[in-house]
């Protein structure tokens, strides 16, 4: 039986964009991540997606339901079991250009959660660390008294990953993490975060919306819309069988780089865009741009039900 | 076919306190009427420095195009005066931007924005520029164009600002359209449906593209030829299939293979280590000389002549050398 490292029940976080009006931008959100796995989180831009990485990490409050790490709540620990809980889950961003203080050198990047931690008896012991932590994400001892902007931006992520392994977590969230890389250095982060997991069995979080990325990294995959998930499964039921229309829609619209493929390939163009998240559409959040729309989806919220072992899905037709 | 565009040994340099950047170096392709380029690379290659070029919008200074020929239906677009270039721009040639959320003014009606250009070149007056703009606003999709004429680029998403600004870049009937990474900032969902748009509207006008992308995705499917750009240089170009099944040069073959696909899962990535060169000082030889599992004392001194492997195919590569292949064939037997 695989344990659950992270188990999120009912998860929704509102946000008050004022004149009364609320933004559902996590509504109602269940799934486990098995320790050890990469668990892919999938959708397009406004869907949720970072809004719960965040919330899972305590970084905003939850306006309901629950996270719990290691069978713990994270939203009710005390400033002191959080000061801890964070030593266990730790986040690599987006932007490595934004995620740097460019005031701060490498040395002192990665140095500062330790201090703050206190893990280290002395500053030798740590700058040890902080080197040894710079060669194994493919960086080298000389980079430690750079400043950020000395470093290109597949470098600057692998600062960013060793100050994520500064305290030695066992789980990250890794939000969009090569969103910003090119092509060839995406590669090398991926397989990077993978080499890292084997060796130090790590679980992660894997927020993109890059599919064909997410499906190499991914043990299983979640696919988000409009705050809600739609579809979980294993990576590659999720391409040989996907069940909801929008997931169908998605692969669908995703190029591959090979024109005979591609010349074959049947498109499902989604008509539209993505209703407001402020006043969504009532009954399936997808019903509005869903080519298998029918009457009932207008009514009732579909249930996340499990249709095949380990393959949920929210949808009227199955 | 006819070409209407030629570019020959492009030179564009930007000077900086730190130095010259040398961003391209010696670019030089066709384009046909009628059919879609795509000039692909990674950041820094040089592609939209290559993109602003033909359009003469290299500020300068720091920018100066130093070398070579833009040649626009056999026009020097380099010599033309600036006057002359304004009644190019946008006429002859448009171009459509990666941020359709900066490339709008956002105190602008899209109705405004739209008919500008038009009023400013074609000498139309308010009611007929307004009935090109609607039709146009119809030709990419944006539903009740009357009413939407009147907004503002806040009141849409970021799909239909896309789908504004293609409109807008196409309302004088231009016979090339540089798109320069037109999805990259779209959901790929609504990247479809603007992928799909481009394919209607060349069918409908016959207009030439030059998509300058970094999606070796989008590329499979919308382009006719490619050209592969590295540190300001095109190493390769040919057809779709030469590049993507004929592969030659080891930096394509890399960026090929660094590619995830959603139809395939394979154990590890391949990716190509290292980084491309400072442009500041670019290496005498091969660019990618350092990055290259196949390179030779050659590739550091010298920088490859091209070699045509077919009408279309030509590659830049010491590898294509006959004294290369001779060994290559000495080694395999």
């Amino acid at each position: 039986m695989k344990e659950k490292i992270l188990e999120v029940k009912g998860l929704k976080k509102h946000f008050e964009v004022g004149r009364g009006q609320i933004l559902k931008a996590v509504d109602d959100v269940s799934f486990d991540v098995y320790r050890g796995e990469t668990f892919g989180l999938v959708g397009e831009s406004g869907c949720g997606k970072t809004t719960i990485g965040r919330t899972i990490m305590g970084l905003y409050n939850k306006t309901d339901g629950n996270v719990l790490y290691d069978g713990e709540d994270v939203h009710a620990l005390s400033k002191e079991e959080e000061f801890d809980f964070y030593k266990k889950m730790q986040m690599i961003f987006q932007d490595p250009y934004a995620s740097l203080n460019p005031r701060s050198t490498v040395r002192e990047v990665i140095g500062e959660p330790m201090e703050v931690h206190g893990l280290y008896e002395s500053k030798k012991e740590q700058l040890d660390e902080i080197i040894s932590l710079l060669e194994e994400v493919g960086l080298d001892r000389d980079h430690a008294n750079r400043y950020p902007h000395e470093f290109s931006g597949g470098q600057r992520q692998r600062i960013g990953i060793a100050r994520a392994l500064a305290l030695q977590p066992d789980f990250i969230i890794a939000d969009e993490p090569i969103s910003a890389l090119d092509v060839s250095v995406q590669a090398q982060v991926v397989n990077l975060l993978k080499r890292l997991q084997t060796e130090m069995g790590l679980t992660f979080l894997f927020i993109a919306h890059d599919l064909s990325m997410v499906r190499q990294i991914s043990d299983r995959i979640g696919v988000m819309y409009l705050g809600n998930l739609v579809e979980l499964t294993t990576s590659d039921q999720l391409y040989e069988n996907p069940l909801h229309p929008y997931t169908k829609a998605l692969l669908s619209a995703i190029p591959i780089p090979d024109p005979d493929v591609e010349e074959k390939r049947e498109r499902i163009i989604l008509e539209g865009e993505l209703p407001s998240p402020i006043d969504p559409p009532s009954g399936c959040v997808f019903r509005t741009r869903c080519p298998a729309a029918m009457d009932i989806c207008s009514e009732v919220v579909p249930t996340f039900k499990e249709q095949e072992e380990g393959h949920y899905v929210a949808c009227h037709l199955y | 076919m006819e070409k209407i565009l030629e570019v020959e040994d492009l030179h564009v340099t930007f000077t900086t306190y730190g130095g010259t950047v040398q961003a391209v170096r010696g670019v030089s392709f066709d384009l046909h009427k009628g059919e879609t380029l795509a000039i692909v690379g990674e950041s820094g290659c040089g592609k939209s420095v290559t993109s602003n070029a033909i359009m003469r919008l290299i500020p300068s200074p720091p920018g100066k195009i130093t070398k070579g020929s833009v040649k626009f239906k056999g026009k020097d677009l380099t010599k033309v005066s600036e006057k002359k270039m304004r009644s190019i721009r946008g006429v002859d040639i448009s171009m459509v931007f990666q941020d359709p959320m900066t490339a709008l003014n956002p105190t602008l009606t899209i109705g405004t924005q739209l008919t500008e250009g038009i009023k400013e070149h074609q000498n139309l007056s308010n009611s007929e520029a307004e009935k090109k703009a609607l039709q146009m606003l119809e030709l990419v999709g944006i539903p009740n164009p009357d009413e939407r004429m009147k907004q503002y680029p806040h009141q849409f998403s970021g799909g239909m600002r896309q789908r504004i600004v293609i409109a807008i870049a196409l309302i004088c009937q231009p016979e090339l359209l540089i798109a320069d990474e037109p999805t990259t900032a779209l959901d790929v969902t609504i990247q479809a449906q603007i992928l799909e748009l481009f394919d209607e509207i060349q069918q409908a006008t016959g207009v030439s593209i030059i998509l300058i992308t970094h999606d070796l995705g989008v590329v499979a499917k919308v382009a006719d030829r490619i050209a592969v750009m590295y540190a300001g240089k095109i190493i390769e170009t040919g057809t779709k299939r030469d590049i993507f099944y004929k592969t030659e040069h080891p930096y394509t073959k890399g960026l090929l293979s660094s590619v995830p696909r959603l139809d395939q899962r394979g154990s590890e990535l391949t990716s190509i280590e290292g980084t491309p060169p400072d442009l500041f000082a670019p290496p005498e030889g091969c660019p990618f000389a350092a990055r290259c599992e196949f390179a030779m004392v050659v590739c550091n001194k010298m920088y490859p002549d091209e070699t045509s492997l077919s009408d279309e195919h030509r590659v830049h590569c010491w590898l294509q050398d006959e004294r290369a292949k001779k060994l290559q064939a000495a080694s395999s037997k």
